[in-house]
């Protein structure tokens, strides 16, 4: 028989539908509506997982988030797998395949249940005290073992091929809780016209009433009420009704987290759909409908399968139509239990008995199950229980001592009264207060715009629940309630036992495996701050961060300490309230997608031709261009010969741009650049230097004035939009007077070097409306013009060290112009290069590059450049920090120089010190690094660039640069290592 | 400004020439645009040299004689223009703007458009921009400077379902694919 502990009626499942599943490799059935736990306790299967550290046999423990045992893995495939999911939150679906964890080689024969028997060896702090020595058995032998011992589900090693989506919303009302309290502020803030998202983590909206068969709201059964709350909000357009949505953080100004599963409840068969949903919601109003979580008891071996908390048993029993068990055993300090046991009788489960921890129990559902013939043990408590791998029965103790009776039973249910779950609130940063007649922390004041409705808020009666949840609403319904139960008492701390405390455990957090004792051994061994408490036990430390526990653990606490509860405070709630895939948080940005991947308007071209590409910032530039079985080091060679030689073209285009424009433009760029700017005639260029505040270069780039009134000012690839953000710092703070205004133009011009001694016999065909000759158009000198038919800005500039022309063009025409020069370039064998031949032909010429050649710690005297400084102007960035007398006193600064090495085949490593003798003991005294090397095909030897402490008057030393595979002996020379007058530059 | 005038055709290979997700998402081709700043002195100068009204609101567009201006700030414009305006009207701006007090910067190639149109445009477009969409927060006629996930974006609400977004031409592919990949969870 299948499915032997399934009623034949009740229930919310569609018994006309049977689903399969298996679990740890056997088959199961069960139905829609179910989920994975409903559907095990179904089938009889209560056994689910081992523990943490002691690996004890646990079973479903409840019915919801707070699971602490029943974690499962769940998936069809190693890429669709997700560990340590809580079984009651997982929706059966056909063919859904889970496993157990912590186990080997099974759930029913576990290894490491060894540790159970040597649990006394195993107290808290165990792991702190235990393994301090030898030092290195921690990396090689301890750490290795304890995790493989410890931990919970396996990591899947297959990426995971699930898509992932991300939505902002705004809202008026965001209510997390679908409950009746979370419902009826749904409804009454939808009455007033605002926009209202209500979410819920559970398949279905109605939270408690999904399971309440008895209580009548308005006149209608809860269920009836429900389906007509759901269908008043529907008609609602504004109102965004989100199930299988956990509210997993609340962020500053109300901005909420939510976690929406979309394929998870069908077995996610199609990854081309998102396997779920973050959403970030901005919300006006907050109100955390989020009920509260029934607490577990803290007794001798509470932990066996088959012992569960009492409304959890209910629900399985009212929701999913299932018998938790044949012969319950109920213990309690709390009224509702009572309905679990009177209704578990009516569905034909006997009753062994109901052990309340209270001597005066009373009210109506007491009353009902006397009447019932339900035997009630008042004033008692639960001493040990016995089973194996379930719980087969337990010894009931009166509290005033005496002897224990045992009795026999399959399940053992348990309610220590309601937690309210106040997480979000005080991930709010809201102020908790503790309310002595309910045990429990209530929100006090909230730090932002929300409010708690329901049960959340300590309230106890449906129809209080109901109201509250209208007035946080904005509305002021009155709800009309009957047969509704009050879920009052409670119990927190451990119950009394009257036993050998040191030879017994009583489960405090199930998921870390911490017992009563281990807080008071904390205690005792001088903990006391709960928060110090926490971390000697890890009490309230596991992925469900205390929800049943940390209520108990203060009650433990209070007496030994002699402080009540709130004196001892309680731990601060933290973001998620249940774990969330990482696949959420990445969303899109994954692959392809991760960054913008930015291409130039040349960009196809290259790739067409075979580049290589590199990454600068979030750019793809082409490295080199390898002909047939050409290396880098090769194709390099030959691109810097063509340039050298003949003629080469290179895409430049990524290069920052920014149209400085206004009648005080040139005054703002005296104030910004150390160069002197108001005699530079339009036509012209010049290169600029850009330091920050304290002194330190922090960009460069050439800069062309094209009127009086207009620059365009370049700056680096990287650089592009630090220096628009620090020019728009300055001009907006520091110089709002000026006239100018500034604008990113880095992506309206292709911007082409052609570099070369042919270069102008290449361009000079294409130039219409200028004259580009050496006369008419000198080196650093621009001009407004045509080339190939559409506008450009012709600069004639260089940074190879030989004639050159950048033309920035339009964007689009980037690509035409492009093949237009490479066509007129034919018969000069023009030669496409790369950022690499780049770097190696600026280098040989001793050009820096800013970020390679400096690095934050870098003057301009630094690089040989405090020539360019205009010494008449007033002020500029940077000008006091370089008159610090600080940099005064510094005789020995780092210093641009070349390095040649006594091998000229080495190729030195960039980034290697240089020491004056290589023989003197460690550690070192560093004289300098080297900040560029390359093979040098013009010199046909090696190059370096490197900072050098009092580097110019080194010039002729020799040093040397230890290495991995030997000392290099170096010269000190010159950093402009080809053509130092520049002849070249001027053909 | 004096070189905008071509002396041969030559067609532009746009950013995202050739895409196409579905009708709800069409690239914008062409056309001029210029980034406009001027001081509040010369607003009304330049409103009737362009024959656009600039004095809006902040976030507000302002469209003439098939002229748009975007206004993105208290002294910005985007100013959307078809290809042939792009000369006169930097020049009708240097004429009537006498004491030079302005910037224009070409920024035609710069960006690029895409249109998005229909019921669920703003459940797309907060795939991944945080702004509230609802008309009462961004009512016809507003355009902003905003982001897309990682790209820097203009959003300009044309009507109560159709938006026109300016993106960096090398931003555009990027945020074309993530468009694409969002309007998947929508059916057409």
């Amino acid at each position: 028989m299948t499915q032997p502990y399934r009623l034949s009626t009740g229930g919310r499942i569609d018994r006309s539908r049977t689903l399969t599943f298996s679990f740890d490799g056997k088959h199961y059935t069960g139905h829609p509506g179910d989920t994975l736990a409903s559907a095990l306790l179904a089938n009889g299967v209560h056994l689910v997982g081992r523990s943490f550290k002691y690996h004890r046999p646990r079973g479903i423990l409840t019915a919801g988030g707070e699971e602490p045992n029943a974690l499962v893995g769940v998936g069809r495939d190693d890429a669709h797998f997700t560990p340590n999911l809580r079984a009651t939150q997982v929706e059966l679906y056909d063919g859904l395949t889970s496993e157990s964890q912590n186990r080997s080689p099974s759930l029913m024969r576990d290894y490491g249940a060894v540790n159970d028997v040597f649990w006394r060896f195993f107290p808290a702090g165990f792991y702190y005290k235990t393994f301090m020595w030898p030092r290195k058995a921690w990396t090689k032998f301890f750490e290795p073992r304890i995790r493989e011992m410890a931990g919970l589900g396996r990591s899947p090693k297959t990426a995971d091929a699930a898509r992932y989506a991300q939505r902002f919303a705004h809202c008026d009302v965001l209510v997390v809780g679908a409950g009746p309290a979370g419902l009826a502020a749904a409804l009454a803030a939808a009455k007033t016209g605002a926009r209202v998202i209500l979410c819920d983590e559970q398949s279905e909206p109605g939270g408690s009433l999904l399971a309440e068969p008895e209580a009548m709201i308005d006149g209608l059964a809860a269920a009836e009420w429900l389906k007509a709350a759901l269908v008043q909000l529907a008609a609602y357009p504004q109102v965004k009704i989100l199930p299988r949505t956990i509210a997993f953080g609340y962020f500053p100004h109300n901005m909420i987290g939510l976690a929406q599963s979309l394929t998870d409840h069908d077995g996610e068969w199609d990854d081309s759909k998102p396997r779920g949903r973050l959403w970030q919601v901005r919300a006006k109003q907050v109100v955390i409908a989020a009920g509260a979580i029934e607490r577990p008891l803290v007794f001798p071996d509470n932990d066996r399968p088959g012992i569960m908390l009492a409304e959890a048993a209910r629900i399985y029993l009212e929701r999913y139509g299932v018998l938790p068990g044949r012969r319950a055993l109920v213990f309690t300090a709390n009224d509702v239990a009572y309905r679990t046991a009177l209704a578990l009788h009516r569905a034909g489960c006997a009753i062994a008995g109901i052990v309340d921890l209270r001597p005066d129990a009373g009210g109506p559902l007491v009353t009902a199950a006397q009447k019932a013939g339900l035997p009630v043990f008042p004033a008692s408590t639960i001493a040990g229980t016995d089973g194996r791998l379930r719980v087969t029965g337990a010894t009931i103790k009166p509290i005033a001592g005496g002897s224990g009776q045992h009795v026999s039973c399959d399940v053992l249910l348990m309610s220590g009264g309601f937690t309210p779950s106040v997480h979000l609130f005080s991930q709010s940063r809201g102020k908790l207060v503790f309310d002595s007649t309910l045990d429990a922390f209530l929100p006090g004041a909230p730090a932002e715009a929300c409010s708690v409705a329901g049960s959340a808020a300590g309230l106890q009666s449906l129809k209080e629940v109901l109201d509250s949840g209208a007035a946080a609403g904005g509305g002021a319904a009155s709800y009309q309630v009957a047969n509704a139960p009050l879920a009052q008492g409670g119990f927190i701390g451990a119950v009394p036992y009257h036993g050998d405390p040191g030879s017994v455990r009583a489960f405090l957090d199930y998921q870390n495996d911490v017992t009563a004792k281990d807080v008071v051994l904390a205690l005792r061994e001088g903990m006391r701050s709960v928060e110090h408490v926490k971390r000697f036990t890890t009490n309230g430390m596991a992925t469900d961060q205390g929800k049943l526990s940390n209520m108990n653990a203060l009650g433990i606490m209070a007496p030994v300490l002699n402080k009540p509860v709130p004196a001892i405070g309680t731990t601060t709630f933290r973001m998620p309230y249940t774990p969330v895939p990482f696949g959420y948080f990445g969303g899109y940005a994954r692959g392809e997608l991760f960054e913008p991947e930015r291409r130039t308007a040349i960009h196809s071209w290259a790739a067409a031709q075979g580049a290589v590409f590199e990454d600068v910032s979030l750019w793809k530039r082409a490295r080199y261009f390898p002909r047939g079985t050409e290396d880098m080091r090769q194709a390099v060679a030959r691109e810097c010969r063509a340039v050298r030689n003949g003629v080469g073209i290179f895409d430049a285009s990524t290069l920052g741009k920014i149209e400085v424009v206004g009648p005080d433009a040139a005054e703002f760029l005296n104030r910004m650049y150390i160069n002197a700017w108001t005699k530079l005639q339009p036509g012209k260029l010049r290169y600029g230097i850009l330091l920050r505040e304290d002194g330190f270069v922090i960009d460069d780039g050439v800069i062309g004035r094209i009127s009086d009134t207009r620059f365009h000012v370049t700056t680096t690839t990287g650089g592009a939009a630090r220096v628009l953000t620090m020019m728009e710092d300055y001009l907006q703070t520091e110089f709002p007077e000026l006239d100018v205004w500034l604008t990113s133009t880095t992506e309206q011009y292709a911007v082409i070097a052609v570099q070369g001694p042919m270069a102008r016999e290449v361009v000079q065909p294409l130039v219409e409306g200028a004259d580009i000759s050496a006369e008419a158009m000198p080196h650093m000198s621009m001009v407004e013009c045509r080339i190939a038919g559409v506008p450009a800005r012709l600069f004639r500039v260089s940074f190879t060290g030989e004639l050159g022309f950048e033309i920035n063009v339009p964007a689009d025409y980037g690509r035409a112009v492009w093949e237009d020069l490479m066509e007129s370039g034919r018969p000069y064998g023009i030669t496409p290069y790369g950022t690499e031949t780049m770097h190696v032909l600026r280098a040989e010429k001793g050009y820096i590059i800013v970020g390679q050649e400096t690095d934050g710690t870098v003057t301009p005297d630094d690089v040989g450049y405090a020539g360019m400084i205009g010494k008449a102007k007033p002020d500029f960035v940077g000008k006091r920090a370089l008159a610090r007398a600080a940099f005064a006193a510094q005789t020995n600064r780092k210093q641009l120089v070349g390095l040649l090495t006594d091998d000229p085949a080495h190729v030195l490593e960039e980034g290697a010190h240089i020491v004056a003798d290589p023989a003197q003991p460690k550690p070192m005294t560093m004289l300098g690094h080297v900040t560029s090397s390359y093979w040098s095909d013009a010199l046909g030897r090696s190059i370096a660039l490197a900072l050098l402490r009092d580097g110019r008057a080194r010039t002729g030393e020799q040093l040397y640069v230890p290495l991995e595979n030997g000392n290099a002996r170096v010269t000190v020379v010159s950093s402009v290592f080809y053509d130092p007058e520049g002849v070249r530059l001027n053909g | 400004m004096d070189n905008l005038v071509q002396t041969k055709p030559m067609p532009r290979l746009f950013p995202l020439s050739g895409k196409a997700i579905d009708r709800r998402c069409t690239p914008v081709n062409g056309g001029a645009r210029f980034s406009l700043r001027l001081p509040a002195a010369s607003i009304s100068t330049a409103s009737a040299a362009l024959g656009v009204e600039l004095a809006v609101p902040v976030n507000r567009a302002s469209a003439a004689n098939g002229r748009t201006a975007l206004r993105l700030g208290p002294d910005e414009w985007l100013l959307l223009l078809s290809e042939a305006e792009a000369v006169p009207v930097a020049a009708v701006l240097e004429a009537r703007l006498t004491d030079g007090r302005y910037s224009l910067a070409d920024i035609s190639h710069r960006q690029t458009g895409v249109v998005l149109e229909g019921t669920a445009v703003t459940d797309i477009l907060n795939g991944g921009c945080p702004l509230d969409f609802d008309l009462a927060a961004f009512p016809v006629g507003m355009a902003t400077r905003t982001i897309f996930c990682k790209a820097e974006a203009v959003l300009w609400r044309q009507s109560e379902g159709r938006f026109h977004l300016e993106v960096w031409r090398s931003f555009a592919p990027y945020v074309w694919n993530l468009l694409a990949i969002v309007s998947r969870e929508y059916a057409v």
